[in-house]
């Protein structure tokens, strides 16, 4: 029978050790300033601080557009998928996965090039105006493009998850009988037992906006990661202090989809 | 057509539906590949064009040539691409070795509420990183973290902001990746083989070097893959932490996409994409088959 030796406490309390530090350390570290003793104006100063409020507006107004955009297009295609044209299979789970292979800073420096072609060859023609539309810095919707295809491998997994423990055929098929219509019978029966893994897969996309930084800095917009890290070079205390709090806040994100929707098994990228 | 068959309904009837429902299944799928053709497609072929096309400076005509791609295998360029390969394959391989024992510890517990809280917190840390990993390491072991100010490290040479210093970084979401991707390898080591060898007469070490190692190493080679992989294109941390005091190929690439680079070389950040895509490749070419390998233990 296993039981919690030595070696087994060793490990454990390691690992505990690796992983509890440098989070309690951050904590003392803004709330410990040297010289002026134990102090909690990090926190406070925060709300205060230029760009706070409109960065995380930024970021949930981009993490809302994406995860309605990235279920609008995934959610319909794989439950026709299930549905009907079971050999377009192969091809949509090729596509879906193919952003693993290109990393963000090179997926960047792909739309980068293509954004320079606005002003170097289309400036005079109507196509130029999309280019600065989705450029706005109010909204930078080429963001939201960008972050559907990022979390398009999480998301196709997360669907493909709950439509395996379903059977979406037998399901519509017993609807139809009892008289629904099909967009009926998608929408009362199909989706319900969906909830899990749309939960699951929405909760994956915000964190993965919420956090997402290369990109956005990269084109030059400011949503909260990139906040954070402008903030870091003049305030440390205080970046340390927007780090733990939004920590806490993706954690408790992820935390309630463990318990909402079963542990996910998808490993994310760092 | 096995559909069809399978399917209680008289054929006549089902044949005029079925083809009603590919048309439509067809037509729900075409968003999608419209989107990722445009969204996706379109930059990624823009890259490659750019890595193989040079601009001559005096005429500003373009021509196609691999010069971008010889240049970004060439010198600083060179330097930060072996800097990423290193980073990422020493905490590839340390964050593999670190993650083996941890989740074998937590498998093979009695405390049912121990595996599901460190499965939990590894499915959250593994989500963990770009800057505020960065920060928190920087407030820990900075120079003037608190761990570095209380244990006076800085004047044993510590310095966080060094090749050492991102490989301990990168552990933090590394680990928690490893011990999330070898659970399920590990649930499915059987006990009674465990039994079966020690009434032949093995010892632990026999066990683990005839039995489970083996049936284990598809699922631990393909972590290390995927370990190499989410090391290698990871940028936000190392940026907000070293800045470039350590060559890395996605600070490198950042630089240039920013304008910190000479005239005509913008194409070669577009090579050095190439590079990464190339490499980010080949690691998921290695990773999908030993899935599959490994998944035939676990059945």
């Amino acid at each position: 029978m296993a039981r919690l030796n030595p070696w087994r406490w060793a490990v454990l309390a390691g690992a505990g050790l690796y992983f509890l530090v440098p989070l309690a350390a951050s904590v003392v570290f803004t709330v410990d300033v040297p010289g002026q003793g134990v102090t909690f104006d990090a926190y406070t100063e925060i709300v205060s601080t230029d760009g706070f409020g409109s960065s995380l507006l930024l970021s949930l107004e981009l993490a809302a557009a994406t995860i309605a955009l990235v279920l609008l297009l995934t959610v319909p295609a794989l439950v026709a998928l299930r549905l009907g044209a079971p050999r377009l299979r192969p091809l949509v789970e090729v596509v879906c996965a193919l952003p693993l292979v290109v990393p963000p800073i090179a997926f960047v420096a792909g739309i980068s090039t293509v954004l320079k072609w606005g002003p170097e060859h289309l400036s005079r023609t109507p196509l130029f105006q999309t280019f600065v539309a989705v450029q706005n810095p109010d909204f930078p919707f080429v963001l939201v493009l960008a972050y559907v295809v990022m979390a398009l491998p999480f998301v196709h997994r997360a669907l493909d998850a709950g439509l395996r423990a379903v059977d979406v055929r037998t399901l519509v098929e017993a609807a139809r009988s009892c008289g629904a219509s099909r967009p009926q019978a998608l929408l009362r029966v199909v989706l319900p037992n969906l909830r899990g893994a749309l939960l699951n897969a929405s909760f994956l996309t915000l964190a993965l906006v919420l956090g997402e930084f290369t990109v956005a800095q990269l084109l030059g917009f400011t949503p909260f990661a990139v906040w954070i890290y402008s903030v870091g070079g003049s305030q440390a205390q205080l970046s340390v202090a927007v780090s733990v709090l939004s920590l806490l806040v993706t954690w408790a994100l992820l935390l309630s989809l463990a318990v909402l929707g079963g542990r996910s098994r998808t490993p994310a990228r760092g | 057509m096995t559909v069809a068959l399978t399917e209680a309904e008289p054929a006549p009837a089902a044949a005029p539906r079925q083809r009603r429902r590919r048309a439509t299944g067809r037509l729900a799928v075409l968003p999608l590949l419209a989107f990722t053709g445009v969204a996706f497609g379109i930059p990624a072929l823009a890259m490659l064009n750019g890595a193989l096309t040079v601009k001559d400076p005096a005429t500003g005509a373009t021509s196609y040539s691999t010069a971008n791609l010889s240049a970004s295998l060439h010198g600083a360029y060179l330097t930060a691409l072996i800097g990423s390969v290193k980073l990422s394959a020493v905490s590839a391989v340390l964050a593999a070795a670190l993650g083996l024992p941890l989740a074998q510890t937590v498998v093979t517990s009695r405390f049912r509420a121990l595996r599901e809280a460190v499965l939990t917190a590894a499915g959250v840390l593994a989500n963990f990183g770009g800057v505020p990993l960065a920060f928190a390491f920087v407030a820990t072991l900075g120079n003037s973290g608190v761990l570095t100010r209380r244990l006076g490290l800085a004047d044993k040479g510590w310095n966080l902001y060094s090749f050492w210093g991102l490989v301990i970084v990168y552990l933090y979401f590394l680990i928690p990746l490893m011990v999330l991707t070898i659970t399920p390898a590990l649930d499915g080591l059987r006990t009674q083989w465990r039994e079966a060898a020690r009434n032949n007469g093995a010892t632990a070490f026999q066990y683990w070097r005839h039995v489970a190692l083996p049936v284990l190493l598809p699922s631990l080679l393909g972590g290390l893959v995927l370990l190499f992989g989410s090391a290698f294109a990871a940028y936000a941390t190392a940026a907000a932490m070293v800045g470039s005091a350590v060559p890395l190929v996605t600070l490198q690439i950042a630089d240039a996409i920013s304008g910190n680079v000479l005239v005509g070389q913008e194409n070669v950040a577009l090579a050095l994409s190439l590079d990464m895509v190339l490499v980010a490749g080949l690691v998921m070419a290695v990773y999908l088959p030993l899935q599959r390998r490994s998944a035939r233990w676990l059945a």
